[in-house]
């Protein structure tokens, strides 16, 4: 018994070795030659934990950007060294300290709000540039010359939604199911409830869930059934949102819904009967039938074996921004990082300065940090987005 | 050296323990002095603090008390959420921000103590495991009402509101807002400020313990019958060990809450409580200096294997079981024994 005791402990850690050699310096992507102009970009997004499936997203499509970058043999080439941080503010931090010793140059990330808002306070203080893909709370970028977002923000992504619905007249009493636990959901909500009361819109019934795993909305879908609501808003993940579209069709209930950009990537969801989402509207950034779109698509699908949502679009479209702006502001690999900052400031606030993207063309930022750029309305229709 | 000898085994024990922490502590600070610490390890410091006190004070539930705490991150949260409001709401008043943190982590304590009071008092009258039941809960009610909670401080003083993010402000500033938790906090805390936390609730838990409340509170641990049969008052000491945990959790709270601009109240769920509990049940239950040994190397590991990559976290797993098997291995024991002969005696007891 204990010659057995001893020899598992000696093949848990023969199993530790074997992994500690198997896999060295995996990370950094897209080396290039020796003497090229090599910018050190740091990514830090879920790649464990529950919101991993979006930091492994716009990982794989900083990656396929920054190794088309690099096959254009321009003078600037990028080498992306991705850390994960769980999508936790203390594991954020780390994962930034650890870039810093690193020699990053420019910040890509975080992937999601709660842990960009305790990295950009890093960053802004120690002088780095970081744009994020997806990171769309207002906590991020408020009071933070340097830092950017590729994504609309959650209140101004709630305000087109209502300006949408009432535009195109699709409803006047509207029910909302969110995600209180959640500072993206809850706040779409509040620019939604904001805009609704402008433009007339009633919010007949406001439910809420307290986090991504819940599997029951029946009590929600009750009362904006009983309430006469005609349309339910959902600014939430795919996730829950999947649920909610099988139970209203078990309930019999026929509501027209209208989602955000959480809502992206519904259509490839395992398991999902694509037909529940028969003409549901999204709120999306990512228009999936341009040509650059097209053949990132089938990049992303040979390189992850699945479609790619909207964070690999805007993942890819922020290592856009960072090549043009690069190019423009002339960023070296000797630069410090807090230079490379500077110049990129100016570069991305100047007027002239504008980028075509998946998820928009034309896309400019103003000095607090947002982008503006045209939304997209899409509806699915067949199993497939159509645009509105 | 005689002297040394002569004391009391848990003396010389307890003088190892603060020798530890303060040896590490000017180790670092000579490492730092030198620019030898990269920026990794140096953002590590305070987190590394707050979960060494974290560990020492669930030690003080689960290993002396003898009970079963699974929402100790609760506690943490509410010292982390009110030290916060605290530090915010005196900013313009004290301008010493190490004052601030003092007064923060003060608050800190004494909200969670309140807390562990309301949560021990019903529980700890009731035998079995109920505690681990409420506390399980309590620590996920809390996380649910954190995430409703807007406060934010102007001219006029603070301002509160639940699920409603309206403040009703005129140009103040907002700290804690819902979902996104705790937002645009200055950060105040430092690694002096928790190696002094670390000595304080050392000199609390190794007092309380050797005191004649400890050797009660063990006696209820170890025969709760045989405690009654005597006149000990089981609710009493059972609730001083737990309120005093839940106090320097608290506190672990205020000094984590300060070291971040934000923190979302999420952080504070189960999965934290169990981490915390890991590294007790690691570093063994009743020993203290093993709980901060536990805390540092659980904590600074995941990060020091950011080589992995993706394997990182499969990777910190077989390194839990490879450090499970190793300290309960009896070659390895009895290998140790050969080298350092007082071990022996030990093995050869124990």
């Amino acid at each position: 018994m204990k010659k057995k005791n001893f020899m598992s402990l000696l093949l848990a850690a023969a199993t530790c070795f074997s992994l500690l050699a198997g896999c060295s310096n995996g990370g950094a992507s897209g080396n290039a030659g020796a003497n090229a102009n090599v910018i050190k970009i740091g990514g830090i997004g879920p790649l464990t934990g529950s919101a991993a499936q979006y930091g492994i997203a716009t990982r794989q499509g900083a990656e396929i950007a920054v190794s088309e970058i690099n096959e254009l043999g321009g003078s600037i080439q990028f080498e992306l060294n991705s850390q994960d941080d769980e999508a936790d503010g203390e594991k954020g931090v780390n994962a930034y300290n650890t870039l810093i010793d690193w020699g990053m140059q420019i910040l890509y990330g975080c992937t999601t709000s709660g842990s960009c808002a305790a990295v950009a306070a890093e960053s802004f203080s120690d002088r780095v540039f970081q744009l994020t893909p997806s990171a769309s709370s207002t906590t991020v970028t408020e009071g933070k010359d340097n830092v950017f977002q590729l994504c609309f923000t959650d209140p101004n992504q709630g305000k087109t939604a209502a300006d949408f619905i009432s535009e195109h007249k699709l409803a006047t009493k509207i029910a909302v199911i969110y995600n209180n636990g959640d500072d993206y959901s809850t706040g779409i909500y509040q620019g939604f409830a904001a805009e609704a009361e402008k433009v007339g819109l009633e919010l007949v019934s406001v439910t809420t869930f307290p986090d991504d795993t819940t599997t029951d909305f029946s009590a929600q879908l009750t009362d904006a059934q009983n309430s006469g609501a005609e349309l339910v808003f959902l600014p939430i993940y795919y996730t829950p949102a999947s649920n909610i579209l099988l139970q209203a069709k078990q309930k019999g209930l026929s509501f027209s819904y209208f989602g955000c950009d959480g809502l992206d990537g519904i259509l490839t969801l395992e398991g999902f009967d694509t037909s529940l989402a028969e003409g549901v509207y999204v709120l999306t950034p990512f228009d999936t039938t341009s040509d650059a779109a097209v053949s990132f698509i089938e990049k992303y699908k040979e390189a992850a074996g699945e479609a790619p949502n909207q964070f690999a679009a805007d993942a890819y479209d922020c290592m856009y921004a960072l090549y043009e702006a690069c190019q423009k502001a002339n960023i070296t690999s000797d630069m410090s990082y807090s230079d490379v900052c500077d110049a990129l400031i100016s570069v991305f606030t100047s007027s002239d300065f504008a980028v075509d993207g998946l998820t928009g063309s034309g896309m400019q930022w103003g000095a607090n940090g947002e982008v503006s750029k045209d939304p997209l309305v899409v509806q699915i229709v067949n199993g497939a987005y159509v645009n509105q | 050296m005689n002297k040394l000898k002569s004391m009391k085994k848990s003396t010389r024990k307890n003088l190892f323990t603060y020798l530890l922490v303060i040896i590490a502590y000017l180790l670092i600070q000579l490492l730092q002095g030198q620019g030898l610490l990269t920026r990794s390890l140096q953002g590590q410091l305070v987190p590394v603090c707050c979960y060494i006190v974290m560990a020492l004070s669930l030690n003080l539930v689960v290993g002396i008390s003898g009970e079963l705490s699974l929402g100790h991150a609760g506690f943490m949260s509410v010292g982390a959420f009110s030290g916060v409001v605290a530090a915010m709401a005196l900013r313009s008043s004290i301008a010493s921000p190490a004052l601030r943190l003092m007064i923060a982590i003060i608050v800190g304590a004494a909200l969670a103590a309140v807390a562990g009071f309301i949560v021990g008092v019903p529980v700890l009258r009731l035998q079995g495991d109920y505690l681990a039941i409420v506390t399980l809960a309590f620590g996920q009610i809390i996380v649910n009402i954190l995430q409703c909670v807007y406060m934010g401080v102007d001219a006029a003083g603070l301002h509160f509101r639940f699920d409603n993010a309206d403040l009703g402000m005129t140009d103040g500033t907002t700290i804690i807002s819902g979902p996104k938790g705790t937002v645009t906090v200055e950060k105040i805390s430092s690694f002096t400020a928790g190696f002094f936390l670390i000595l304080i609730t050392l000199f609390i838990v190794l007092n309380l313990v050797n005191s004649r409340s400890g050797r009660a509170i063990m006696a209820i641990r170890d025969n709760r019958i045989a405690a009654e049969s005597v006149g000990i008052n089981v609710t009493k000491y059972r609730l001083m060990a737990f309120v005093t945990a839940s106090a320097l959790a608290g506190a672990a709270g205020a000094l984590y809450g300060l070291n971040y601009s934000s923190i979302d109240p999420s952080k504070f769920d189960y999965n934290t409580s169990i981490l915390v509990l890991v590294f007790v049940v690691l570093g063994g239950l009743g020993n203290m200096w093993g709980s901060i040994i536990a805390a540092t190397f659980l904590t600074v590991l995941p990060e020091a294997m950011r080589g992995f990559e993706d394997y990182r976290m499969l990777v910190y797993a077989i390194v839990l079981i490879l450090v499970m098997l190793a300290t309960n291995n009896d070659q390895l024991k009895g290998l140790l024994s050969r080298m350092i002969p007082k071990r022996k005696e030990a093995v050869k007891h124990g």
